[in-house]
């Protein structure tokens, strides 16, 4: 039988073994991750076709009109609710919100890598298709209740983010960043796949909903216990939490800065969002000290360890993990008052985050030379608008009203004292004191030092303007108005607690 | 326009006047006169518009007057809720008084980021007044969180010395103080499901919150830790003179004037109108350290060799005098807490701005490197004096009603407490006069000083407005009590013995 017979066979073959084609709503349900993927590989093709000394700015153009063109079919997704390919893949409230968040956190990203790839003579045409390749990931854990489906997904997500890090290539630091987080991720990975044959072996299935009903009916043994202290510390390594987080200075250092604020925000709230899946929505046993003792410490070693940082981008870094261990707190309390929070949490850090990392990535100039704390003395009277720019974010890290990072802290702390944790609560206070002190010294740095003359002071191009602006907006957009967006997420969190799927009545303004 | 249509607005227009004013100061180009010009224009016109409040009040009932309600964030159910009532309305009014002077204060001593300091200033009135209106706690604490950022960028890019540290320290103190607060403002939150001010005092002297007995405790001291800081009371007043020290004029005028009002407005307002019973389980240790910092103030005062220093030692001895009256929860006692703070926002608000004038013309505060200035400087002399009188608390100035009441309140609750915050008065007397003696009187020590300027206009401008309300305060007071005698009958009711 020559070949086109055989491909002329296939689909009457096919029928016999009883397959169906999905329908085409199961498409749509993965269309962000559909459109992502192509605009990824135009990327890589377009690439060799252009001069490397100007491909910049075209390939960024494209990457870009691939995520606002994916953020825009998050649309249909969200008009088609359910189940897909077979219960893999589940379009809910919670999956959209991800989405979405993720999928800005790109765009912002892309904008703000615009012209930061040419001043750093970085090759734009890989780097900005495993962006797009990494979104994909990113977008697909969240909507995945597959836990195989889930650990693919957050396996693209990874090796793209590895790749990712090491782009400063000319930088010993780079390389450096790029392999400890190769071989430290690979490392955990592999906990998290243990923990999912673990699962499996202790309910038979590797299906979310499967799972939640055969954890619910049956008395528990060791085995799911294990299972989820395993997947535990796969993803606790991912959302860079304490007693898993110490690859995270040596990685945020050197990666290149725009790549950090993706970093800190996308992957993380990804893997927060696999998290509230595995422990929240399967009502997994034995997660509860386990998420309390991490948050504690966490919040601590992140909060302690940034004290003593002269580098903005490892005091970013030590703030990350403080930050995963606020958020941490709100998995700790009830799952009826912690889910929503914690969504909120992702979105408000994301929009305060990339946009501090925004301001670095421009400030640290070629070379990323000009990253310490005695680099910003005098930025205030050097560039105000920089300046102001970046005190707003800190200002929403530390938790200062009106900004979205307090509404966020804010929440989070409500949902843990709501369900009795007076200990965490007090931990997250003390630790939210001992934060504003480190915050506080580059908003000291930048306004009350002399200004520095041989740090070169830019005017800020035209794309990191739009996309600091951009989170500037939504930071203050969550501290005004946080109303809506927490609404949203209350409304996707309470189907998700429930384990039901409704249509979707609004969008998030993020 | 009905004067009486703009009753529900009003407190909005007064709060968000200057705030308003900040953000068009963005859009002004870098002419500094035009800048300052603005600053001056819309400051006044806040302190206009919101002389409403005191002249259309209603001063017989006890409930929130100009209230507005409306519904901010449904979760959680935080309200924009504002109100004022015979304490708060001279606190705003305060605030409005002293910022256009604050202003003119600041024409020539600052010299460069002028349009970023006019527009600090603004917000920082924005989010006092704010304080003072909000009637929904979550909306206090915003405005109480948000005072901290303008204060400490205007003490630590405009301040002189030590100003980093001083900036800093301010920061933590209270930032870790008001931590506690949110914590308690949550667990009621969490208790009662709102955050109304009006809502959870009736939840509370319902008794209908679950827990509240056995929590209660633990509440009034996290506010009470947060408005402590703030007061500042012994023994958490170690930042105080370190910003005052620091701070340019205006800083501290307003830090004084104002800010350390939030202290004892919050003390007033939340320890004592929510928790009447812990408040009075509480007041004897309370008034114990009032005490101290009334008579440790005036001791560290009388050894200042740095003349802001001493007059924000005499702060922390004032404000001494506040919490004592509080806590005696006496009707005079209470009286007499509203209008030292009144007296001293006045009093002290102007000696930081006469510091100020001298330190512009000699750019020290060495009380040493002066003396004898009442001879090349006679204007300047005696509105320094008639400022000092008013501190010291001469019987027709305004210092005398307001200590006087808290004294005879304190006596009714303990006699020898009474006793003792009485000494403060002598001590106060001792350090302000002997300041003033070394300063001003004898012949002139320095050369240099022989040829120091007298006030020019824009000075008296700024000044005349300080004696004439402590000298009217003194002979009138009555048109100030007559609205904070309801409020405070009503509040020394719920607590009263």
């Amino acid at each position: 039988m020559n070949l086109s017979a055989m491909i002329h066979l296939l689909p009457a073959q096919l029928a016999a073994t009883g397959f169906q084609a999905p329908p085409i709503e199961d498409y749509l349900r993965i269309l962000p991750e559909l459109v992502l993927s192509i605009f990824g590989m135009i990327v890589m093709v377009v690439d060799p076709l252009l001069d490397e000394d100007r491909h910049h700015k075209p390939l960024g153009a494209v990457a870009l009109i691939g995520a606002l063109a994916a953020l825009g079919s998050t649309l249909a997704m969200a008009h088609h609710p359910g189940t897909a390919f077979s219960g893999m893949v589940r379009v809910d409230g919670f999956a959209v919100f991800f989405h979405v968040l993720v999928i800005a956190i790109t765009a912002v990203v892309i904008l703000s890598s615009y012209e930061y790839m040419a001043v750093q003579r970085i090759r734009a045409g890989e780097y900005y298709g495993l962006i797009l390749f990494c979104t994909v990931g990113m977008c697909l854990m969240s909507s995945a209740v597959e836990l195989v489906l889930i650990f693919i997904a957050l396996e693209i997500s990874s090796i793209s983010t590895y790749v990712l890090a090491g782009f400063r290539r000319k930088d010993a630091a780079s390389s450096e960043s790029s392999l400890k987080y190769f071989l430290l991720g690979s490392f955990a990975t592999a906990f998290f796949l243990y923990g999912v044959a673990l699962m499996f072996g202790a309910t038979g299935s590797t299906n979310i909903t499967t799972i939640r009903e055969s954890l619910s009916a049956g008395r528990h043994d060791l085995l799911p216990y294990v299972a989820v202290a395993l997947m535990f510390i796969g993803l606790g390594f991912k959302v860079a939490s304490a007693p898993f987080h110490v690859w995270t200075p040596d990685v945020y250092e050197g990666a290149p800065a725009p790549i950090v604020g993706l970093m800190s925000t996308g992957p993380k709230a990804a893997a927060f969002a696999v998290l509230l899946r595995v422990l929240i929505e399967t009502k997994a046993p034995g997660w509860f000290w386990l998420i309390w003792i991490s948050a504690a410490l966490s919040m601590t070693l992140g909060n302690l360890g940034a004290l003593v940082q002269n580098n903005v981008k490892r005091l970013l870094a030590y703030s990350s993990i403080a930050h995963a261990g606020y958020l941490l707190a709100a998995f700790a309390a009830n799952r009826d008052f912690g889910t929503s929070p914690a969504m909120f949490y992702t979105a408000a850090y994301a929009a305060m985050n990339v946009g501090a990392f925004a301001v670095v990535s421009h400030f640290a100039n070629a070379g990323e030379k000009y990253v310490t704390l005695e680099d910003y003395a005098g930025l205030g009277r050097r560039s105000p608008v920089l300046a102001a720019t970046f005190t707003f974010f800190l200002m929403s890290l530390i938790g200062i009203p009106i900004t979205g990072g307090f509404f966020a802290k804010f929440y989070v702390l409500n949902a843990t004292l709501k369900s009795g944790l007076v200990g965490l609560a007090l931990i997250l206070v003390l630790n939210s004191a001992v934060g504003a002190y480190y915050y506080l010294r580059i908003i000291v740095m930048m306004y009350m030092r002399e200004p520095r003359a041989d740090v070169p002071v830019t005017a800020v191009p035209p794309a990191a303007a739009l996309a600091i602006a951009i989170c500037v907006i939504a930071t203050l957009y969550l501290g005004v108005f946080p109303g809506r967006v927490l609404n949203f997420t209350t409304q996707s969190a309470n189907q998700f607690v429930e384990g039901v799927v409704t249509p979707v009545t609004s969008m998030p303004a993020q | 326009m009905n004067i009486a249509s703009l009753n529900p607005i009003i407190l909005s227009l007064v709060t968000f006047i200057p705030a308003i004013g900040g953000i068009l100061l963005l859009l002004i180009p870098r002419r500094d006169r035009d800048i300052k010009v603005f600053a001056f224009v819309i400051s006044l016109l806040a302190f206009v518009v919101s002389l409403h409040l005191p002249v259309h009040m209603h001063r017989d009932a006890t409930t929130f007057k100009f209230e507005i309600d409306k519904v901010w964030i449904t979760t959680p159910n935080i309200h924009y809720h504002m109100g004022i009532d015979g304490i708060s309305v001279w606190l705003v009014v305060l605030t409005t008084f002293l910022t256009p002077l604050c202003v003119l204060i600041s024409w020539n001593s600052i010299h460069e980021r002028v349009k970023e300091f006019f527009i600090l200033l603004l917000l920082l009135e924005t989010a006092l007044i704010g304080v003072f209106t909000s009637l929904d706690l979550f909306l206090f604490y915003f405005f109480w969180e948000a005072t901290l950022i303008p204060m400490a960028l205007l003490i630590g890019m405009y301040g002189h010395g030590r100003k980093v540290y001083a900036a800093v320290k301010y920061f933590l103190f209270t930032m870790i103080g008001s931590m506690f607060m949110l914590a308690a403002i949550l667990w009621l939150y969490a208790k009662t499901g709102s955050f109304d001010f009006v809502v959870i005092q009736s939840a509370i002297r319902g008794g209908s919150i679950p827990g509240f007995a056995s929590a209660a405790q633990w509440l009034f001291l996290g506010f009470f830790v947060a408005f402590a800081v703030k007061v500042p009371l012994f023994p958490l007043h170690t930042w105080l003179p370190d910003a005052h020290v620091e701070a340019p004029t205006a800083g501290s005028v307003l830090l004084a004037g104002v800010l350390l009002k939030m202290g004892t407005y919050g003390l007033l307002r939340f320890n004592v109108s929510l928790f009447p019973e812990q408040a009075r389980r509480n007041a004897p240790w309370i008034m114990v350290l009032a005490l101290i910092g009334i008579i440790y103030g005036a001791l560290v005062a009388l050894v200042q060799p740095n003349m802001k220093k001493l007059i924000a030692y005499s702060s922390v001895s004032h404000l001494g005098f506040v919490v004592l009256g509080i806590f005696s929860f006496t009707t005079a006692g209470l009286n007499g807490a509203v209008f030292v703070m009144l007296a001293h926002g006045v009093a002290t608000g102007g000696l930081f701005m006469l510091a100020g004038i001298l330190y512009e013309r000699r750019h020290t505060y060495e009380i040493s490197e002066f003396g004898g200035l009442a001879t090349p400087m006679p204007k300047y002399a005696t509105f320094f004096l008639v400022t000092v009188l008013a501190s010291v608390g001469l019987p027709l100035m305004n210092g005398f009603i307001g200590e006087f009441l808290v004294l005879s309140g304190a006596f009714q609750a303990r006699p020898i407490y009474g006793i003792l915050a009485a000494t403060g008065v002598i001590w106060s007397a001792g350090y302000l006069l002997w300041l003033y003696q070394r300063v001003f009187f004898g012949k002139v020590t320095h050369a240099v000083n022989n040829s120091l300027p007298d006030l020019n206009l824009r000075e008296k401008v700024a000044l005349v407005p300080i004696a004439v309300a402590a000298l009217v305060m003194g002979v009138a007071p009555l048109v100030w009590l007559a609205a904070i005698d309801p409020a405070v009958q009503a509040a020394a009711k719920v607590v009263g013995q």
